[in-house]
């Protein structure tokens, strides 16, 4: 809502400073956007009067005009306006001037080898109207004596840009705003003396609002002017609207706009000889068009309330008006229309359509329904008086009366609500400023809500209305009381910040990236997942919900080598999703390493980041976090965007339940395809919600502590198997062999080639003996080596390697 | 007792000689072996006149210590020397560089996420969360802003169905909603998370971080929200002083409604935070809507309270000195070091929130 302080001041006797009113607005909930001064360099436009027109020695349609703009020296214009001419009064704009319509900065210029000093203005070039076949024509009589004088009226006054927020639609007028600064204190509210018609004629065109259902307008007051002269506004309507950025258009239109912008009524103005018969509010039927103020034309749906005549649709009611009954220059009869259209209707025909006007933004925040009279009147006699013609009576056709809400006040509810306290008879003036109407009714208070405020519909908003105007820098401060009744953070909570910092801690940065992504790259790593299209993505590569962090990580890594890093860590902890609907969603730790270890190292030779790596940072992670990796079970059973030979699958325990993570490189092919450039590309992903949360908490976590301080023994084993053995199974059978004795099993090497049969390969393994409660004899030593041997070469089908 | 004298004069001025290992060796086994000259001496003592016996025996058994005693010395000289001989060959060029390491790093929102967890911990809230996917009627229905509310259209919201009856969360408020149906009043929870719109520019990103506040009790008023949001602000920026106006403001679940701005200024072009009168906008808050409280079966006439909502993004730009909200969700491998925190930097209560 741009207002200024001028406007203001046609509703508010106050001697204050803008300064001061800009600090009142803000602490009433008026927030200030901005405050831009218009006039700025507007001085610099003059009012002058050609003296003498010559010919453009160069140029055909070029005048060189002697210009006296009040000074002793007479300036030399170049001019190609028709209408320049000796003894025109004009407007001259001086080098240094902007011109307000399309900014730009005049210079002194030479215009085919003849020199200008500045420029005389068309309307158009002033934002005056639309007028630019020429430059602008001052009459003789009112400004012969002004040659020299500033043309624009000099307004001290900024426009003040407010942004007010949708409960409020009565400060979208400007007696609105002026009505809660001086209920605020800052000044007093003019009281206006409302002129009424008292005309005998009668409204001829008939209205008629069809009595169906959901019908969007409860009343249409309207009344017509005839005989009028449309011309332009006269210059203090124009300087008014001009002064809040508007363009004036022409009288009828103006005036319209300018009674929605002093008292936020909304006005539509008809040519009534181009109304067939008198005007019927009803419902639209799917299939009927018009052509709007907009020039685009519009395709109609069911149950649109729409203005129409005999002909067909005039217009959509609160939302825009149709060409076909448009004013122009030339209109004689004017009907005014002053209605109320229901707020939902509104909102919901705007939106089907996808129409958003002054008028709809109005109507949908809802407009005081008892300004219908008020609005005709201002805006008739106007009319008449700059346009001239006959009133007639004011004509109301309705379907509902409106009757103002009343809500009880208990004046304790403030208290108990701000925590401060102030007087009821402090409360009561402060309601009665802001219109509403008080009746003691025992303890409590019967409030008439004004009709201007939808937005009161009970006590807690009276309460915020007081607290408003009193001043919310009256609240006083409660010191928070430093008290925890209930952890902060669930085990959940605690698992992910730590997984988080685990994961960092191991060399990842940390990255966050959309919980949406490319379809393209989604399509990777959806695995069994439906894609999860977004309606109205913000563009197509932000079009789908990730079903794995992957596909973001993976772009990020790629735009991360183009930068010319070559070995990066980086990883997200946040959420996948499975499904559409809310909680199908699962948190992912995913990382992703790229490139290699010991790049250009003088102690150690390089070699490229594995599924070994990647392995460990896992398996660390997990045990960090208190997991007991003698329990983890893995196996390969990946999705098909890791290596199908180099990925693993993890579960908390053999027992298989769900999976806690996945990790390996990923598939070359899918490398290939987003172009890559890295000499290996590892990742995993660990999923929060599969893993266990620990039972007992970390104080009771830690069993009895007991070690052995007995004799300790390794003895080392080769053992040949069939090469689809997995050393996890053979080291599980080991350990299971005496889970007393055995307390450490190291596997050192693994061998395939010379000497080892075809299909088969040599693991060798080191095992620790260690009894709690004895020193080992050399007999129970080779006893327990020989139970190993033959309970692998049973179970494993292996052979001992001599 | 010559003889005695004589060995040991002998000895000591022998080994006081460049001797290798082997030679004090020979040594050793001349005076102490078998048939050595000390250990020979010591089988005489049976011979001798008893009153001589006594002096004899001790005087022999001190050149013996004092002789044992300069070998020992002796070969711990030269061990030493050898030691240090093969040290010297080892010596390395220390500045050469060591093992790499890379340093992971903590997102600077993830950052902020745990520095605000901590302050309100403090003062007794507890974390919630809620899904990132909601339904409409917790986004906005139940927050007081049912369909064809104008309020709805200051959140460009990104919907998953034609219907729009599934979105992505405009804001963090539904786990109000979840919270206040799962349990039973008093509530005293924060709730971080991310959210959605579908607005991008230099300052706007189609998703970004809040946390939500939410405090309903019996007699919680705005002096409780006021005290609570300046103990806050005032910990996130770790200064003494804050300068903070609450401003009317209009929120569909809240009655009344407040913006909070809090004072800076500009200086060696870094934002002061507390200081100057320049006011920024940093977040939303007022008492929870009788409306809202209704909706979850929260009785309004017993329990009111606040309710608060803050961009995290937003704070952490302004006490980390950054200035572009786009770059958070770049994952630039420079931005993430420059801004990135060590993991080991856990802002904590007793540590203090930042080194």
């Amino acid at each position: 809502m741009k207002i200024t302080f001028d406007w203001l001041k046609d509703h508010l006797s106050v001697s204050a400073k803008e300064e001061k009113l800009l600090e009142k607005l803000t602490d009433i909930g008026l927030e200030v956007e901005s405050v831009e001064n218009l006039s700025e360099g507007l001085d610099l436009f003059k009012v002058a009067k050609i003296l003498k027109t010559e010919k453009h020695p160069n140029a055909d349609r070029l005048k060189i005009c002697d210009v006296d703009v009040g000074e002793k020296e007479i300036k030399k214009v170049v001019c190609g306006a028709p209408n320049a001419r000796e003894g025109l009064i004009t407007v001259y704009a001086p080098p240094g001037a902007v011109i307000p319509k399309n900014k730009t900065k005049l210079v002194i210029a030479k215009i085919r080898d003849v020199t200008s000093y500045g420029m005389l203005c068309s309307e158009s070039e002033l934002n005056l109207s639309e007028e630019s076949d020429g430059i602008t024509e001052l009459s003789s009589s009112k400004y012969n004596k002004s040659i020299g004088k500033c043309f624009f009226t000099q307004s001290s006054s900024n426009l003040i840009d407010l942004s007010i927020t949708p409960n409020r639609p009565d400060c979208l007028g400007v007696r609105g705003i002026a009505r809660d600064l001086a209920a605020s204190g800052f000044g007093k509210l003019k009281q206006t003396k409302e002129q009424k018609i008292k005309s005998k004629k009668s409204q001829t065109l008939k209205v008629k609002i069809t009595n169906e259902k959901n019908q969007g307008c409860f009343s249409f007051g309207s009344c017509l002017v005839t005989n009028v002269k449309n011309t332009e506004s006269p210059k203090w309507l124009k300087d008014k609207l001009i002064s809040i950025g508007q363009k004036p258009i022409s009288a009828i239109v103006d005036i319209t706009n300018y009674v929605m912008i002093d008292i936020n009524r909304p006005l539509h103005a008809y040519d009534a000889d181009k109304i067939e018969k008198g005007i019927i509010v009803r419902n639209s039927k799917s299939g009927e068009e018009f052509t709007a103020l907009d020039n685009k034309t519009y395709k109609l749906e069911d149950d649109m309330c729409v203005i129409t005549d005999n002909k067909g649709v005039l217009g959509l009611g609160g939302i825009i008006g149709g060409t076909r009954s448009g004013t122009e220059l030339d209109t004689q009869n004017v009907l005014i229309e002053s209605a109320y259209f229901d707020p939902r209707s509104i909102r919901r025909t705007a939106k089907r359509l996808n129409i958003d006007t002054d008028a709809k933004f109005r109507f949908e925040r809802g407009i005081d329904q008892l300004s219908i009279e008020e609005g005709l009147n201002k805006a008739a006699f106007l009319i008449k008086e700059i346009c001239g013609g006959e009133i007639s009576k004011i004509d109301i056709q309705k379907i509902s009366t409106f009757k103002n809400q009343i809500i009880k006040f208990d004046p304790n509810s403030f208290e108990k609500v701000t925590g401060f306290k102030i007087l009821t008879k402090d409360m009561l003036k402060i309601l009665d400023n802001l219109g509403f109407t008080c009746k003691k009714d025992k303890k409590v208070f019967k409030l008439t809500i004004p009709s201007w405020r939808p937005d009161i519909t009970q006590e807690i908003d009276v309460v915020e209305e007081l607290v408003r105007i009193v001043g919310y820098d009256k609240i006083r401060i409660e010191e928070p009381i430093k008290e925890r009744k209930k952890s902060t953070l669930t085990q959940t909570q605690k698992l992910f910040h730590f997984l988080q910092r685990s994961v960092a801690s191991k060399g990842y940065l940390e990255a966050i990236t959309w919980s949406f992504t490319d379809a393209k790259y989604n399509d990777h790593f959806k695995g069994q997942n439906d894609e999860l299209k977004i309606v109205n993505p913000i563009s197509s590569e932000l079009g789908v919900l990730r079903n794995s962090i992957f596909s973001n990580l993976i772009m990020y890594m790629s735009k991360n080598i183009d930068r010319g890093i070559k070995d990066l860590s980086i990883f997200e902890i946040g959420p996948t999703f499975f499904g559409k609907l809310p909680g199908e969603q699962n948190i992912v730790v995913c990382g992703l390493a790229a490139g290699k270890k010991s790049r250009l190292s003088w102690l150690e030779k390089e070699r490229n980041v594995d599924v070994f790596d990647i392995k460990k940072d896992v398996v660390q992670t997990l045990v960090e976090a208190g997991y007991d990796t003698e329990k983890f079970f893995i196996d390969d059973e990946t999705p098909d965007y890791y290596h199908p030979g180099k990925s693993g699958r993890l579960f908390l325990n053999r027992g298989k339940e769900s999976v806690a993570a996945y990790f390996g490189e990923i598939h070359p092919n899918i490398i290939k395809q987003i172009d890559m450039k890295t000499e290996s590309l590892v990742g995993f992903e660990i999923f929060l919600d599969n893993l266990k949360l620990p039972k007992k908490s970390l104080k009771d976590q830690k069993t009895k502590y007991s070690v052995s301080d007995y004799q300790k023994s390794e003895r080392d084993f080769a053992f040949i198997v069939d090469k689809k053995i997995k050393v996890q199974d053979l080291v599980n059978v080991i350990s299971n062999v005496d889970k007393n004795l055995i307390s450490n099993i190291k596997v050192f090497d693994v061998y395939e080639g010379d000497n080892i049969p075809e299909n088969q390969k040599s693991i060798a393994i080191s095992v620790t003996i260690q009894s709690q409660d004895k020193t080992l004899k050399d007999a129970d030593l080779d006893q327990i080596t020989k139970l190993i041997i033959e309970t692998v070469e049973n179970k494993i089908g292996a052979k001992i390697r001599s | 007792m010559s003889d005695i004298k004589n060995i040991r004069d002998q000895f000591v001025s022998k080994l006081k000689n460049e001797l290798s290992l082997d030679d004090i060796n020979s040594i050793k086994t001349e005076l102490f072996g078998k048939n050595g000259q000390i250990s020979s001496l010591f089988k005489t003592v049976g011979t001798i006149p008893e009153s001589d016996r006594k002096t004899f025996a001790a005087d022999l058994n001190k050149i013996k210590i004092e002789l044992q005693s300069l070998i020992s010395g002796k070969i711990k000289e030269i061990e030493t020397n050898e030691i240090n001989q093969k040290l010297e060959k080892e010596k390395v060029d220390i500045t050469l560089p060591g093992r790499p390491f890379v340093r992971g790093k903590i997102h600077p929102v993830s950052q902020t996420i745990d520095e605000i967890s901590s302050i309100f911990s403090e003062i007794g809230f507890s974390v919630e969360e809620g899904p990132d996917v909601e339904n409409e009627y917790n986004n906005f229905t139940a927050l007081n802003t049912p369909d064809n509310h104008p309020a709805r259209d200051m959140h460009d919201t990104f919907y998953l169905d034609e219907n729009k009856e599934v979105l992505l969360r405009t804001h963090t408020s539904p786990v109000q909603i979840r919270t206040m149906l799962k349990d039973k009043p008093p509530f005293k929870i924060i709730a971080p998370g991310r959210t959605y719109r579908s607005d991008s520019d230099q300052t706007h990103a189609p998703m970004f971080h809040q946390v939500e506040g939410l405090h309903i009790d019996k007699d919680i008023n705005m002096g409780h929200l006021k005290g609570c949001l300046n103990y806050f602000i005032k910990e996130f920026f770790e200064v003494k002083k804050i300068k903070m106006r609450f401003r009317p403001s209009h929120f569909p679940f809240t009655e009344p409604s407040a913006e909070v701005d809090i004072g800076y200024e500009i200086k060696d072009g870094k934002i002061v935070i507390g200081e100057g009168d320049q006011w920024l906008e940093i977040l939303g808050c007022g008492m929870v809507h009788p409306n809202v409280l209704k909706n979850v079966k929260v009785d309004p006439g017993k329990y009111q309270g606040y309710a608060f909502g803050i961009g995290i993004d937003r704070l952490a730009m302004l006490k980390y000195g950054i200035n572009d909200l786009r770059a958070f969700f770049d994952c630039d491998y420079r931005w993430l070091n420059h801004f990135g925190f060590d993991p080991l930097d856990v802002p904590t209560n007793y540590r203090g929130l930042s080194r």
